[in-house]
């Protein structure tokens, strides 16, 4: 099939942009609907703590106050209590799903207690401290190791332990392959990962039944389909009578994945009241509120032959739940999962639990538990490889999955049960390139050079695999209207990345290349079955049913100008938003009269067509993931005598199948190696032992700005998957992954002559320095 | 709470409107004036979503009382489009794609607007002491020193290219 203006693959500016640079982008805060009223959370103070009583006088009694409601006012509302989002698991034995208000404990600092309806949102605010709430503290469990203790106190009253979930993972003879090992690495690490920070936070706008009536909901979310779902089920409403839309999302990097008891709480009492509601959260609620990915706890052993190739790796994982489940097991897995995957490993044994804490719930950040799995399997195999007396480069080029075993089963499942299996990829020429680019060869030099300064460099490196495009399915629609213009209206939700232009894209590479021509509505949960932005997973997902009802509406669009034109269908090309007979100048059709054709005339044939109209609606189902895959190499300077660390370069070299987009490409793996930067240097959510967050302003938790970014160096390979006809990985999470552990690489590269091992991230300077001194550093 | 009156000039526009004394300038645009490009993301001054030009200078919106901008010249990004016609820097934004979720995109563009406008000769360094006033989450900021570099070059060449008795 030839193209007539191709599209696909090219650097293409994006369709959403110009609103956004006009300052006509439509946030959340942005809808501001007449007799609209604010409303205002108040939050717990406590980490844990139970309470009886809710004196409401002194915040009635406030100018401009509405309403105060606490669970007792919202439960008549609600079908269930709480609200359960967590993805299934046999392995979860303690049911810990969250209130939509506290009913009588609260868990950690933020959770929401009453809710609080002015004229404004200050008003609403003065009100909410304005409650009287007579809590009784409670012991706090802050630390999610001590938690396990048998004298721990509990995060939830009503249970005798704090152990959410013990599972494992196994495969191959790991006793074996360590018994005669020829070198055993030991190391414990602690992976710390923060918030996820989206400029944007979240927000819900719910808009009582009007003349419709149907009740809308907005919601900054990434998943408006789980969201009307929730809102059905919570509230016992039909779904013909509400209607869920996303606003342009000010980023969401995982959190907004999740259907959260504001959304819920805020609905129900816009029903209650008969007036349209709107939450908007603040940057201190997303410090207390959001779901944030936190600690990991990692106890590892690794066996190796003596020429440096793996025989076998076990260990245990600690992993911090957080206070309520809010989307399951899913980070912890994915971590378990994620350690062996670019390796030739045939012994693997790893031990989890899901530990509840007094704090915050997890949820997925961008990345959801693989930058933390990449972290420690790079770490081992930097201990490994200085253990064996091997550059760290050969080692992992001697373990590297080869391209002549692709597709490579691995003996591990995904958590619907389908077997892991890398699908395409050259993971050591990834890794070569990498080196290349970054002049690995010639560092030794470099590092001399400055030592002789007094300037310690270090060069590090990490690989990974990312898996994305999480099936099942994601439904695009393509109709060619009878305006002429096409419409592509599809579940898959944007955040930022691009997704209508990546639509739009696929889409014109059939239908004529002219993408000012082609609408997008994404997130639409009328007519599209589906899930949502989430695990790189839309280009590939969406991207595949877009790709199959486009070539669907281009079938039907020629076979209605063939019989209109009275021409073979091979012999017309789309030129120009018409179809045109080649060669023949003035045979030609508009989309316009084809479209209006296409629909039909009373007592007439169809022309051409065995159903009516230019349209197809597709979901293109593919269980298996596909497998991203890259390298990074870090260069930094650190200064021993501060424990400060300055990234000098960064080279990252990827596969992520077709690319759709280049720039676009670009786009995700940038902003992904600014969150990993912010994962090894700055970003911490601090807790004292009372389980009271330390760290709730963007004065405390440092974001990385463009003063501490070096230039990042890019290189595209492109292995297409053969899971989809269009041959695309997904991308969105890859720059986050290896960029923490090449970090870390880098500067335990640099301090070697102090002799240091870095087990943990982030790499604040106090932890750079306190490194230095326990290795005995004189610096 | 009581509201007073205010006069304020945004974009050489007139608005009249009343406001609590303690409302910032970056809800009073948002919600009196109806001006919601300006965004807002932490409300204490660091991630420079809300930045406008007050009197030709980059502010934090959150961190000034509407009052206090009364009888002051307001620039907004809603500004920036002349006629249907995107500024160089928009421009440059768009070629260079350093906007994902475009949150932080207007503060960004009002952050640097001055220096793109007076041509300044930043070097990197400078550029990215600059930019790092504020936060994005999206791009990683290669694609914002990209975009900036760009815009200051476009506006010193157009500049240029006006004849000298039309300047």
């Amino acid at each position: 099939m030839r193209n007539e203006k191709a599209t696909f693959g090219q650097s293409v500016r994006r369709v959403e942009d110009r609103a956004l640079l006009t300052g006509k982008g439509r946030y959340l805060d942005d809808l501001q609907p007449p007799g609209c009223l604010s409303v205002a959370f108040a939050r717990s103070p406590y980490a844990h703590a139970s309470f009886t009583t809710i004196d409401k006088d002194a915040a009635l009694a406030m100018p401009g106050v509405i309403a105060v409601m606490s669970h007792a006012d919202l439960a008549p509302h609600l079908r269930n209590d709480r609200l359960v989002v967590g993805l299934p698991s046999a392995a979860i034995t303690l049911k810990v799903d969250r209130p939509v208000l506290a009913i009588d404990e609260v868990v950690h600092v933020g959770e929401p207690v009453a809710l609080v309806i002015a004229e404004n949102r200050a008003a609403a605010e003065d009100a909410a401290e304005a409650l009287d709430i007579d809590y009784e503290p409670l012991d706090v469990v802050s630390d999610c190791r001590a938690a396990l203790e048998p004298d721990s106190p509990t995060v939830h009253q009503s249970h005798d332990h704090n152990c959410l979930a013990s599972f494992g993972f196994s495969f191959g003879d790991v006793d074996q392959a360590f018994a005669d090992a020829a070198h055993i690495v030991r190391r414990s690490f602690d992976v710390h990962r923060g918030a996820a920070m989206s400029l944007e936070g979240r927000g819900v706008l719910a808009v009582p039944p009007d003349l419709d009536g149907v009740l809308s909901v907005w919601s900054s979310t990434q998943t408006p389909q789980a969201l009307k779902t929730q809102l059905c089920q919570m509230l016992g409403l039909d779904p013909l009578g509400i209607k869920v839309r996303t606003p342009d999302l000010g980023g969401g990097f995982g959190p907004k994945l999740v259907t959260y008891p504001e959304e819920i709480a805020t609905t129900a009492a816009a029903l209650k009241i008969g007036r349209p509601l709107k939450w908007v959260e603040d940057r201190r609620e997303h410090f207390v509120a959001t779901a944030q990915e936190r600690d990991q706890l990692w106890d590892m052993e690794m066996a190796l032959e003596a020429d440096g190739r793996i025989r076998g790796l076990r260990g245990a994982l600690i992993h911090d739940h957080g206070a309520y489940t809010a989307r399951g097991l899913n980070i912890p897995y994915g971590s378990a999962v994620t350690v062996p995957l670019p390796y030739n490993i045939n012994a693997y044994k790893l031990d989890v639990q899901v530990v509840l804490t007094n704090k915050v719930p997890v949820a997925p950040l961008r990345g959801a538990g693989q930058p933390q799995a990449a972290f420690v399997m790079e770490r081992m195999l930097d201990a490994a490889a200085e253990t064996i007396g091997m550059d760290r480069s050969e080692i992992r080029a001697l373990n590297l999955v080869r391209a002549d075993q692709m597709p490579c089963v691995k003996p591990l499942k995904l958590r619907g049960g389908t077997n892991i299996t890398l699908d395409s990829g050259d993971y050591p020429a990834t890794q070569a390139l990498a080196l290349d680019k970054a002049g690995w060869q010639e560092f030794p030099a470099r590092q001399k050079a400055a030592l002789a300064e007094g300037r310690y460099l270090g060069i590090g490196l990490a690989n990974y695999v990312e898996g994305t495009g999480r099936g099942p399915y994601e439904t695009v629609s393509v109709e060619v209207q009878r305006t002429g213009r096409i419409l592509v209206t599809t579940g898959a939700a944007a955040m930022g990345q691009g997704t209508e232009t990546m639509l739009a894209q696929i889409v014109a590479e059939q239908l004529g290349g002219d993408m000012a021509n082609i609408t997008v509505r994404t997130g639409d949960t009328t007519g599209s079955l589906g899930f949502g932005g989430f695990n790189s997973r839309q280009t590939v997902v969406a991207g595949a049913s877009a790709h199959q009802a486009a070539c669907t509406v281009r079938e039907k669009l020629l076979a209605v100008a063939a019989d209109l034109l009275e021409a073979d269908a091979a012999d017309l090309e789309i030129v120009d938003n018409t179809v045109a007979l080649k060669g023949v100048r003035g045979r030609h059709l508009p989309f316009a009269d084809l479209a209006g054709a296409a629909l039909g005339l009373p007592g007439f044939k169809l022309p051409g067509i065995k159903q009516p109209g230019l349209l197809s609606s597709d979901q293109v189902v593919i269980d298996d993931m596909t497998y991203s895959n890259g390298t990074a190499v870090a260069e930094v300077e650190v200064d021993p005598r501060t424990g400060q660390v300055c990234l000098l370069n960064f080279v990252l070299a990827h596969d992520c199948g077709r690319m759709v987009n280049p720039k676009l490409v670009d786009g995700q793996i940038l902003g992904g190696i600014a969150h990993g930067i912010g994962n090894a240097l700055y970003e911490q959510m601090v807790f004292d032992e009372d389980g009271q967050p330390l760290t709730t302003t963007l004065a405390d938790y440092l974001l990385v700005s463009a003063a501490e970014m070096p230039q990042i160096h890019i290189v595209h390979t492109e292995s297409p998957s053969p899971l989809n006809a269009l041959g695309v990985k997904g991308v969105g999470e890859s720059g986050v992954i290896p960029t923490a552990p090449a970090i870390a690489s880098a500067v335990e590269n640099a301090l070697a002559p102090f002799g240091v091992s870095i087990t943990s991230a982030p790499l604040s300077p106090q932890t750079v320095r306190r490194a230095v001194r326990q290795a005995g550093g004189a610096a | 709470m009581e509201r007073h009156p205010l006069n304020l000039t945004v974009n050489g526009k007139p608005y009249a409107v009343e406001t609590e004394f303690r409302k910032t300038l970056a809800d009073t645009l948002r919600e009196d004036c109806g001006l919601t490009g300006t965004h807002v993301g932490c409300e204490h001054g660091v991630c420079g979503a809300c930045t406008v030009v007050v009197e030709g200078k980059a502010v934090r919106s959150c961190l000034m009382f509407a009052h206090q901008a009364e009888g002051m010249e307001i620039e907004t990004v809603e500004s920036l489009e002349k006629e249907g016609e995107l500024h160089v820097l928009q421009e440059a934004f768009a070629e260079h794609h350093a906007l994902q979720c475009g949150f932080c995109t207007p503060g960004f563009l009002m952050l640097v607007k001055g220096a793109v406008e007076r041509g300044e000769e930043l070097s990197d360094a400078e550029l990215r002491h600059l930019l790092s006033s504020n936060l994005c989450r999206c791009t990683g900021y290669q694609n914002i020193i990209r975009a900036v570099r760009a815009a200051i070059d476009t506006f010193k060449e157009k500049a240029s290219a006006v004849p000298e008795a039309a300047r």
